[in-house]
């Protein structure tokens, strides 16, 4: 072993540079002596010079001009040149570089080379860096080697055929004959190499593996020797014999016995054996119980084994090791589904692993205990997840925030624990809960009517203490809003109630409105908490308006437009802000999760406000457009009454236009007198007779039916009738039933005709009846003074 | 498999990188920094197991180097500290009693005793009498080294 000199007084040189700066232009001036040395082709140095090459290229700095001169290294005939050759090739070429084909020669030369060595660093070569050309040029070859006496040669050839495998699929069948063969030799190295490449074909195809089924009698007696046999000094590590083949050998037989029920019965006291014979103090055994365990919950084992390999499991969580735990805690999490029952009864030092100091360790054990909750055990589960909540790691919280509520909301024993619960992870971790906690709390706290008192006992003690956390802040506004005449009353079953004044509970509010701290959101509900209490207190109403004024001119555009409209309130509508501020109603959940608007219910009311004002200030202008002069024209000339013909008209378009059955729309349209109005004949002439019967709807509301009928022999056809009433009246016309009478009565026309008369004055209508009979026009023209049904008094 | 093996000082200076996959230079120095960067931040009593994307990051810290090993999905960890120590054995063996400027100066030497170690991503010799024998052997082929 001869160090080489130059090349270690680089590295010296290199590493007394002082800065970053020095370094770099001792580099440089030693990759330029290196290029030139590259060029100068008779130097028996030229490995030192590639060495140094490739420390430099450690370091980081760009190395490529040493490409071919690993191609040329690798084609000396002499051992330094090609070890160094090699390992350049394996660091600076890949399959993506052009220069890698041009060693394919040279590889293939070295792989039939006498001395083993060469061909060892031809096979290691191809198997880290083998394109894919180049494995299909040389899988021949590589075939040719499995089948060498030199086991040395074999089990590096073995892994070069795992590579070319990888690489091309379809030369996979090319290795089946010599895999197989090699499961019977007795050399560890090779017997590894084999394993590997008959698991590598397994996973690849699964033709394969149900032709390698067959073998898994060989690989238990293998494992079998491995397990029972006594010490081997060669291959002992602590006391397990070759570790590393016994876990390949696992590995394999997972593969080989998964789905499979013969395979799997045929390994399982094997497995057993292994489970409980291997000696679990140190690593290595451990490494050995776990890869059991893998394979036994991946096969189809008998459930007895599958028992054993749950405790294995529990074992391992009380492990002083901490790596043991955290592969404990991963496998029970991939098994928590199927397995359960048996995972649930080592619940207990999962959950402890809670207070592990390793985070990942933390991480699982949350996992889990979320997994294994479960009706039985809630009430101690949700105290450890609690405890935990306070002082686990900042990533952890949301999640473990949200699961408190799901398991809370599946499990919880009474709707005050869940309550309780609520508040406490509120309190704990606030910041990180996600947005629907609020609505979902405020939901549930709606429908537990009987705790509304302590509920808001406890969150306005809760607010005293702290502001900061913008969820619990929320839901105590609300709740103190929404139920502070209970805070008020002083009073509370269930917990030590607080003597609370009206302007105790109005400061509090008024501090999360001004705190720094709080969000828009949070001032918005402490804004409306704070309106609520205007129907619930009784001395500081006017406080609450000075507040609410204020707010009137606030920056925050949310806020503004919600004081303006609370002032509105206070002024022009007081006397629905009773009504409007009363308590909510039960809110219905829609579905699990999803954010059914309560968020939003602040903002109903106070659209339901502006809506309610609007009505008010919108009716007074309806009166002016409906006005029609009727009297007035009528009263001069013959004009036709355009005004309400043509609102009948319009009116009449829609359902005639609709076709079909006319009666039905206007059946369903208007208030039917539920008994038969007394009817009056207004009109009778030629036959055709015109009776009008009314109906009081409303203070000022009249409806007034029209029925005409035709007694004489022929038919009548364009039959209209149009109406007329005083100035200060309305009119409505409804389309008539039908436009033609046939004779004798065979049908009657109804028209309805809507009236309002808020003024009250003295009722009278006129109206005209124009049809055609028999070929002439007829028009006539009727008063009516005084309506049926109508007192004499007036509307 | 493994897909690669890193041994980096507690600087964070790149002493041995063995890929056993075929990636580009721009991805093998992005590996690097998040390696180290992942490692090095670890605090000293958590466990030697990390996941980083699809992989399994195993490392060890021996003295003043860290050996960082990136696995696939279906690694045994345990047994992947073992292929670790397994490997840190070698090297002891070999140079006696071996520190990090054994491995400084010495690098090609290391990447040899790894390449009788491991292969293709897997162990290729499970005996540490047989990877020590072929070392040796192969350092006796060396042509002594020119004046």
């Amino acid at each position: 072993m001869s160090p080489s000199v130059p090349l270690q007084e680089m590295i010296r040189a290199i590493r007394s540079a002082r800065t970053q700066c020095e370094e770099r232009g001792v580099i440089q001036r030693e990759c330029a002596a290196i290029r030139a040395q590259f060029r100068n082709t008779d130097n028996e140095g030229r490995s030192h010079n590639l060495a140094k090459l490739l420390y430099v290229h450690m370091l980081g700095y760009p190395a490529h001009f040493g490409q071919m001169e690993c191609v040329r290294m690798i084609a000396s005939p002499r051992y330094s040149d090609k070890r160094v050759g090699y390992l350049g090739a394996m660091m600076l070429l890949d399959e993506k570089q052009d220069a890698s084909l041009l060693i394919t020669n040279s590889i293939k030369n070295d792989l039939s080379h006498s001395n083993q060595y060469v061909q060892s660093l031809a096979l290691c070569t191809l198997a880290c860096m083998g394109s894919a050309e180049m494995c299909r040029d040389l899988a021949p070859e590589i075939d040719r080697l499995l089948r060498s006496s030199n086991s040395y040669i074999k089990k590096k050839a073995a892994l070069c055929a795992v590579h070319i495998v990888r690489k091309v699929r379809e030369l996979g069948e090319l290795f089946v004959p010599s895999a197989r063969s090699l499961l019977s030799e007795k050399n560890h190295g090779v017997l590894h190499g084999a394993v590997v490449l008959i698991t590598q074909l397994c996973e690849q195809s699964p033709e394969t593996l149900e032709r390698f089924r067959k073998t898994v009698p060989d690989l238990v007696q293998i494992m079998k020797g491995l397990v029972i046999s006594g010490y081997s000094p060669d291959h002992d590590v602590a006391g397990v014999s070759d570790p590393f083949l016994q876990v390949r050998i696992l590995r394999l037989l997972r593969i080989l016995g998964r789905h499979n029920e013969a395979a799997s019965d045929a390994m399982n006291d094997l497995l057993a054996q292994v489970a409980t014979n291997t000696d679990s103090t140190k690593t290595v055994g451990n490494a050995v119980l776990y890869e059991t365990v893998l394979t036994v919950l991946d096969i189809k084992s008998e459930s007895g084994l599958r028992v054993l390999a749950v405790n294995i499991l529990g074992r391992f969580l009380l492990n002083n090791d901490r790596n043991i735990r955290y592969i404990a805690m991963t496998s029970l999490q991939k098994i928590v589904v199927t397995d359960h029952i048996a995972v649930q009864r080592h619940r207990g030092t999962i959950v402890d692993c809670l207070k592990d100091q390793d985070a990942s360790v933390k991480r699982r054990a949350l996992e889990l205990s979320l997994a294994l909750v479960s009706a039985s055990n809630i009430r101690s589960t949700m105290k450890e997840l609690l405890i935990f909540l306070s002082s686990c790691p900042p990533e952890l919280r949301a999640h473990a925030a949200s699961g408190i509520f799901n398991a809370a909301e599946r499990y919880a024993p009474s709707q005050r624990w869940h309550i309780d619960t609520i508040l406490h992870v509120l309190t704990t971790a606030g910041a990180d809960v996600r947005d629907e906690t609020v609505p979902n709390l405020i939901q549930l706290i709606t429908n537990t009517s009987e705790l509304h008192c302590y509920t808001v006992h406890k969150l306005y003690r809760a607010l005293l203490t702290d502001i900061s956390q913008q969820p619990l802040v929320q839901v105590a506004c609300w709740c103190i809003g929404e139920y502070g005449d209970l805070l008020l009353k002083g009073e509370c079953q269930e917990t030590e109630a607080v003597q609370v004044t009206e302007d105790d509970v109005l400061d509090a509010l008024e501090i999360v409105l001004q705190s720094h701290m709080s969000t828009p959101t949070t001032r918005g509900f402490a804004l409306t908490a704070t309106m609520k209490l205007s129907t619930r207190i009784i001395d500081n109403v006017d406080r609450i308006r000075s507040v609410v004024s204020i707010y009137g001119s606030c920056i925050d555009v949310e806020l503004q437009q919600r004081a303006v409209e609370y002032n509105a309130l206070f002024k022009k509508y007081d006397h629905m802000r009773a009504a409007v501020l009363e308590r909510m109603p039960v809110i219905q959940k829609n579905s699990v999760g999803q954010t059914n608007g309560e968020v939003g219910e602040e903002t109903v009311k106070e659209s339901q406000a502006a809506k309610v004002a609007q009505k008010e200030m919108a009716l007074p202008p309806q009166p002016a457009g409906q006005v029609c002069d009727l009297l007035d024209l009528l009263g001069g000339s013959q004009e036709p009454l355009q005004p309400s013909s043509s609102l009948g008209g319009a009116a009449s378009t829609q359902p005639t236009t609709a076709g079909g059955d006319l009666l039905d729309l206007l059946g369903g349209l208007e208030p039917t007198p539920p008994t038969p109005a007394p009817a009056v004949t207004v009109y009778e002439k030629n036959g055709v007779t015109l009776t009008i019967s009314c109906e009081q709807q409303s203070d000022s509301g009249l409806t007034v039916t029209l029925t005409a009928s035709n007694s004489s022999d022929s038919d009548i056809s364009g039959f209209t009738l149009q109406a007329a009433v005083p100035k200060s009246v309305q009119l409505q016309m409804r389309a008539p039933s039908r436009d033609s009478l046939p004779a004798n009565g065979a049908a009657k026309l109804t028209q309805l005709v809507i009236l309002n008369n808020p003024n009250k004055v003295n009722l009278k209508m006129r109206i005209r009846v124009s049809y055609t009979s028999q070929g002439s026009a007829v028009q006539d023209m009727v008063q009516v003074d005084s309506f049926p049904g109508i007192g004499a008094a007036g509307l | 498999m493994m897909r690669f093996m890193l041994l980096f000082s507690r600087q964070g200076r790149l002493r041995l990188q063995k890929w056993f996959t075929a990636i580009s230079e721009r991805e093998k120095k992005k590996i690097i920094r998040e390696m180290t960067t992942m490692v090095l931040a670890r605090p000293p009593r958590t466990c030697n197991f990390l996941r980083w994307k699809d992989l399994k990051i195993v490392y060890k810290r021996y003295a003043s180097l860290y050996f960082c090993l990136g696995v696939e999905d279906e690694e045994n960890e345990l047994l992947a500290l073992e292929i670790i120590h397994r490997y840190v054995e070698l090297l002891d063996k070999y140079f006696g009693n071996v520190c990090e400027l054994d491995i400084i100066f010495n690098f090609e030497k290391a990447y040899f005793i790894l390449d009788e170690f491991l292969m293709g991503g897997e162990i290729q010799e499970t005996s540490k009498q047989i990877v020590n024998r072929a070392i040796e052997s192969s350092d006796m082929l060396q042509e002594p080294a020119p004046l």
